[in-house]
């Protein structure tokens, strides 16, 4: 009996019934209402008024509204892309919304050196926010990383990124109730730096920590 | 039972091919009007290895079986369409097989499940074609290995050489007439110069010319000679 009968045997004895998984869409909402979930739960600590004030502003308005879309698109593509088959071409889906975020915060970082009065951060505040995003994204990516896992990425490295860009863009934007000053640059570098996390977290795991099928060798 | 009755040894150079008819046989043959026979087959395959893997999903094993044997064919094609060969279609056909059990459950049954598993066999052959760069290159050719010249049979070699080169030469050395031959030694071996060697051997500078002229012109016919009967 060959090593080929041998495993099919063997996966055969295995066998044991499954639920085919919901599709990409249903899954995206899944992870979703967790996101909305953690906002609300720190919803009682946030000032509402200020952030009324703040979403007046269009830019800040536009930005957060690109950064809730990102997370959606960004989650849905990073679905699409965990189940075999499906086109890379998904993980464009989330360049226009994340074209809107980016923009829109880079029109902010403008402001904040061009109008005198604008409340710039300072030190402290960079330390909060910076906490802030990587404490909110690194539940929110470990429970889509877990998810994800329930998948079987075959370009875990591109899976990675989306789900990397999705906790970083719902984290900035469950960030904007909470935000004490206006839009800056040092929020772009913190989005890069939740980003950069997971792609390493991913990088440290052999680009397995999403590919179950891949053998340990 | 699809491939079971085949033999599982060797799956590169087309050993699937046959192998993967009986799933489709009874259907395609009264189905297949030769119209587009190639064609009708592959949404025949493709209809029952979906119905196999919605059946496995449940927990049917028989199915389950069945399909992982006739997912056999489809794998190895995937595998030598990105550039595995020999054993190493093997490997890849073990590993997918693994990742598709791993991976069941991603298996939506509204959709085509050949792009599902095609998918998972590119991955696995990408994974082993990078391994096979990784790995040292070994050589399986006995004789390649004995004729591989390493650095000290290179070595041993050039010595031998060498040496013979040098008994040759001594030989013609010493067939030259005396004063040639007294010539090559002094200024050729001895590296003396010309007023040493006319004041040694009490012969004029221009006759030590004439004679290393000769000896150089005799020694090179008769080191010819000797590579031409074959000595070398």
């Amino acid at each position: 009996m060959s090593n080929l009968d041998l495993l099919v045997d063997s996966l055969s004895a295995d066998l044991r019934p499954v639920r085919p998984l919901a599709p990409p869409s249903m899954r995206t909402l899944g992870w979703f209402a967790a996101v909305l979930g953690l906002g609300a739960i720190m919803m009682p600590f946030a000032d509402l008024h200020a952030v009324a004030e703040r979403l007046h502003v269009p830019d800040l308005c536009v930005a957060a509204i690109g950064a809730v879309l990102t997370a959606l698109c960004a989650s849905f593509a990073a679905f699409q892309t965990s189940v075999p088959g499906r086109s890379r071409l998904w993980a464009l889906l989330p360049l226009p919304p994340l074209a809107l975020w980016i923009g829109a915060s880079s029109l902010g970082c403008l402001r904040a050196w061009i109008a005198p009065g604008s409340d710039i951060p300072d030190g402290a505040e960079i330390r909060g926010c910076m906490t802030f995003l990587v404490s909110v994204s690194l539940p929110l990516s470990v429970l889509l990383v877990l998810m994800l896992r329930r998948a079987a990425p075959m370009r875990p490295n591109l899976t990675a990124c989306l789900a990397g860009l999705a906790t970083a863009a719902a984290a900035a934007a469950l960030l904007v109730p909470f935000h004490p000053h206006d839009a800056t640059a040092s929020d772009l570098a913190m989005h890069a730096v939740a980003v950069s996390i997971i792609i390493a977290l991913n990088g440290l795991a052999g680009g397995r920590l999403l590919d179950r099928g891949a053998l340990r060798i | 039972m699809g491939l079971a009755t085949t033999t599982m040894a060797g799956f590169d150079r087309g050993l699937y091919g046959p192998a993967a008819r009986p799933l489709l046989a009874g259907r395609a043959r009264s189905s297949a009007t030769g119209m587009d026979r190639h064609g009708r087959s592959a949404i025949l395959l493709e209809d029952a290895l979906s119905a196999a893997m919605t059946a496995a999903q449940a927990g049917d094993a028989a199915a389950y079986r069945t399909l992982l044997r006739d997912c056999m064919p489809v794998i190895a094609s995937a595998a030598r369409g990105k550039g595995v060969r020999g054993e190493a279609v093997d490997d890849v056909v073990q590993e997918t097989l693994i990742t598709l059990h791993r991976a069941r459950a991603s298996y939506d049954p509204a959709r085509p499940f050949l792009p599902w598993l095609r998918a998972i066999a590119q991955r696995r052959a990408i994974d082993a074609l990078r391994r096979d760069n990784r790995r040292p290159k070994e050589v399986d050719d006995a004789v390649a290995y004995e004729a591989h010249a390493d650095d000290s049979i290179r070595e041993a070699t050039h010595g031998l050489e060498a040496r013979e080169s040098e008994t040759r030469l001594a030989q013609a050395v010493a067939a030259l007439p005396a004063g040639q031959r007294q010539a090559v030694e002094e200024l050729g071996y001895r590296e003396r110069s010309l007023a040493e060697t006319a004041a040694l051997t009490g012969r004029s500078a221009g006759a030590l010319k004439v004679n290393l002229h000769r000896a150089l012109k005799a020694l090179r016919g008769s080191l010819t000679d000797a590579r031409r009967d074959g000595d070398v």
